[in-house]
């Protein structure tokens, strides 16, 4: 199994989706509150997880926008839960050494008097290992 | 009646309204909040992945001394709810997570997912019931228009959290209806608030939040409720000009443990 499949394979056990079920109906990127700020949308992530075409995502600031709500997760009417498979690419980025998104010393100057903890613990679970 | 309580970090510290008032409350209404101990940070936010199991664990070990009390497991923040109510989800359905969990605290009992899982609002219907709520309220909320903002965590993804309809929720609108208070619906209710982004993308932040205030604005609202610290931060800090306040604080206003403010 060459590199490529090898990645498919592992984020479609990592995510437990199965991209197939798509249908390609794009309600899922109709509903994504960062639709606007996204390179490559959640179904797009299904149809090019499918299709083996997944270094662009892995490049792509994509994988840092996606908000978690599970909105998409939600409204999809076939199930996919493109969510679970933006997270799966981005894990594949942010486990490789020396790619986390965020350290903590990045924290001072985007912090607030308010700043709920929350904000931080949030952030830090999804752009760091 | 006695329930396990797991505040979470942001109780602890700028959140302390959405804690304290929790607690005042629920003893009113004959439910104390037993903090459970040396609880630990449920990370904010769940990550879905299946081979994620380590940053899963703090809320294994909640989940597990509620289980030992043989009590429900409560929190009040969205986010705390979010990410136990899915890892609990995940201890029950999924048997390849779940054994790697119980091999890695293998020196303790074995945990399948027996604890159940509320929000505190559930604890309010479910366990208490709106209908002595509304009993107990002594400053009613009359002629205040409120609008429930629901944000993503406490109601996504519904086949987990089974709190409510996930596109037309009532919880809220039933609470503020049991404290006086006319309830307002309003589209965006249960839409991003921008999270997280918040850190790295004030901007998508700002036009999240400024959508969700508009809408609930247009619809007639004079006051927004939540029970999200982070939702609360998004709609503050992006110039909501209504008051945003956490729905234990309006309680503990309708139920007289809180002197009126804003009036």
């Amino acid at each position: 199994m060459n590199k490529n499949d090898l990645l498919r394979e592992e984020i479609i056990r990592r995510s437990g989706v199965n991209p197939k079920k798509c249908m390609k109906c794009g309600k899922c990127s109709g509903t994504c509150p960062a639709y606007d700020e996204m390179e490559f949308h959640p179904h797009q992530f299904a149809s090019m997880i499918d299709s083996g075409d997944i270094q662009p995502l892995i490049d792509s600031e994509s994988v840092y926008k996606c908000l978690s709500c599970f909105a998409c997760v939600e409204r999809c009417p076939r199930g996919v839960e493109p969510a679970k498979l933006i997270e799966a690419v981005r894990l594949s980025v942010i486990r490789e050494k020396g790619n986390n998104r965020m350290t903590p010393n990045d924290i001072p100057e985007k912090v607030d008097e308010e700043t709920p903890q929350q904000l931080l613990v949030s952030a830090f679970r999804k752009y760091t290992k | 009646m006695k329930v396990s309580y797991f505040p979470g970090c942001t109780l602890k510290n700028k959140a302390k309204d959405l804690d304290e008032y929790a607690r005042k409350c629920a003893e009113l209404l004959g439910v104390t909040l037993e903090e459970i101990e040396n609880w630990q940070c449920c990370g904010g936010v769940f990550t879905t992945s299946k081979d994620e199991v380590a940053t899963k664990l703090s809320s294994v070990r909640a989940l597990k001394d509620a289980k030992s009390k043989e009590q429900p497991l409560v929190s009040v923040c969205s986010a705390c709810h979010n990410v136990i109510k899915q890892t609990n989800h995940a201890m029950q359905t999924d048997s390849e997570f779940a054994d790697k969990v119980n091999r890695y605290m293998a020196d303790e009992e074995p945990y399948d997912g027996e604890t159940e899982v509320l929000h505190y609002l559930e604890l309010l219907r479910d366990k208490v019931g709106f209908d002595k709520v509304k009993e107990a309220v002594v400053n009613s909320l009359k002629g205040k228009k409120i609008a429930a903002y629901y944000g993503c965590l406490l109601l996504r993804p519904n086949s987990v959290m089974r709190m409510d309809d996930p596109e037309n929720p009532t919880i809220m609108e039933e609470l503020i209806s049991a404290m006086g208070a006319t309830p307002v619906v309003y589209g965006m209710r249960n839409e991003c608030c921008g999270g997280y982004i918040a850190l790295e993308s004030p901007e998508l932040a700002k036009k999240k939040s400024n959508a969700v205030v508009a809408n609930a604005k247009a619809q007639g609202a004079d006051m927004i409720i939540t029970a999200c610290p982070l939702c609360r931060y998004n709609l503050e800090k992006n110039g909501a000009d209504i008051p945003v306040v956490y729905f234990t604080e309006l309680l503990a206003q309708a139920l007289g443990v809180k002197e009126a403010e804003n009036e």
